[in-house]
């Protein structure tokens, strides 16, 4: 009995010790996201100017960048456009926090939508026809990419065994190799949700669109900083999602992240935007060739 | 500091010859690629902190440069560049034309020139930088 309960005791401090260290790793994740993305943003802004023929900003630009957009004015248009950023922060940033704890991937990417949904409903919150535009495409942006990432997340419980990253990140062999279609497909949607050309279609980091600045266009000063930083943390969160693949050896995850991010800075410069039918249309049949096919292929295997 | 180090601009050009304006695109290429400084062309008035306008105003276009103006959030500021922005130029006797930037919005530095040069509109913008920072520095000290 004694020993039952001492063994029980252990047990709980053992389990609450490990609840710290992921607490600790969640913390970590989300306060470091803001620098390593920035430094990312940066290093992407001076590629893309290379590939230009130009020099490019300091790497630190996007710090500059955000730091004066909270010491601008804000217009806001009416009571709920700023709140509903915020919302989509607090959401986003959820998001990338039960990530690094090595909570549920599901609940995750739920929390990233739903930071999504709230960044939509702010744009739709002003009359501007440029922005209700940007919110109804990055509706359709989302309705492009969810069904991947929702795939990706369903292919690491078929490959790994379960859905909460901490199990992923233990598993000894490379999901990649069970998973090399969603991995493809996962590659393919990341130029949607890192809003780069050629479906950079609700905003894009690059002047002059049609939509003037689309989901972003009334976002001004603190607002504008906000959405920036919403942004560097979907932009992690993605990146993350790269690393589970390679997740049993961690320098080729590296290299991978560092290689997939390559690819999209080229795709972004070398492709022109298309129109949302050929964005919507390839993106599912991507993730049903790839996506499904690859869960399929698995399926029969085990 | 920071506004210093992250001007975003845009552009409007109103009666003109076109020269100027190309002139102000020709900075964002990479002869001159103003991007070193931080600078983009942000072309959506919410965003911008520094309004460039090339040409002379006339009675169509004043309430599109007013109404601009007035979507930039503080701290800002505008540059006129080339002549026609600064006082009408050789448009000024026109019918239509009001003359220079200034007749509609405060403009806070003026380029020279016909047209004015990349060096310029760049010597123009770095000016209207130190002018944002004044404001800057006002609008906290209330």
């Amino acid at each position: 009995m004694d020993d039952c309960r001492v063994d029980c005791v252990i047990n709980l401090d053992v389990s609450s010790g490990e609840s710290m260290t992921t607490w600790i790793w969640g913390l970590l994740g989300v306060l470091l996201t803001p620098v390593v993305a920035g430094l990312v943003g940066g290093v992407d802004r001076i590629i893309t100017a290379r590939m230009q023929g130009r020099m490019g900003p300091p790497v630190l630009q996007p710090f500059y960048d955000v730091l004066k957009l909270f010491s601008k004015q804000n217009l806001v248009l009416n009571r709920f456009h700023h709140d509903l950023v915020i919302c989509s922060l607090v959401f986003t940033v959820a998001a990338v926090g039960l990530f690094f704890a090595g909570e549920n991937l599901l609940l995750c990417i739920f929390a990233l939508v739903v930071g999504n949904v709230f960044l939509v409903l702010a744009a739709y919150a002003t009359n501007s026809p440029y922005s209700l535009l940007g919110a109804e495409r990055e509706l359709l942006q989302m309705l492009s990419a969810e069904p991947m990432i929702l795939l990706t997340a369903v292919g690491f419980y078929m490959a790994t065994g379960g859905f909460d990253v901490s199990q992923i990140i233990l598993t000894h062999h490379l999901p990649i190799i069970a998973l090399p279609g969603i991995f493809l497909g996962l590659v393919y949607v990341l130029t949607i949700k890192l809003r780069k050309s050629p479906f950079d279609l609700a905003t894009s980091h690059h002047a002059h669109q049609e939509l003037v600045k689309g989901i972003s266009t009334e976002f001004v000063g603190p607002s504008l900083a906000l959405f920036e930083i919403i942004h560097w943390y979907e932009t992690i969160f993605v990146m993350a999602l790269v690393y589970l693949f390679f997740a049993s050896m961690p320098i080729l995850g590296i290299f991978a992240i560092l290689a997939v991010y390559f690819v999209e800075i080229l795709i972004d410069n070398t492709d022109a935007r298309v129109k949302w039918e050929l964005m919507l249309g390839s993106a599912w049949i991507i993730t049903l060739i790839f996506g499904v096919g690859n869960l399929m292929i698995l399926h029969i295997f085990q | 500091m920071s506004i210093k180090k992250s001007p975003w601009i845009i552009h409007y050009d109103g009666s003109s010859c076109n020269g100027c304006d190309i002139e102000v695109l020709a900075c964002l290429t990479p002869r001159y690629d103003v991007e070193r400084f931080g600078v983009i062309n942000a072309g959506n008035p919410k965003h911008a902190d520094i309004l460039l306008i090339t040409g002379s105003v006339n009675e169509q276009n004043k309430s599109v440069i007013k109404n601009i103006y007035d979507q930039m959030a503080e701290p800002k500021a505008v540059v006129a560049i080339g002549a026609c922005a600064c006082t009408g130029h050789f448009f000024a006797e026109c019918y239509n034309i009001l003359g220079g930037a200034d007749t509609v919005i405060p403009v806070d530095v003026f380029v020279p020139g016909c047209a004015a040069r990349p060096e310029a509109i760049i010597d123009g913008v770095v000016q209207a930088l130190s002018v944002l920072e004044e404001k800057h520095k006002k609008a906290k000290a209330g």
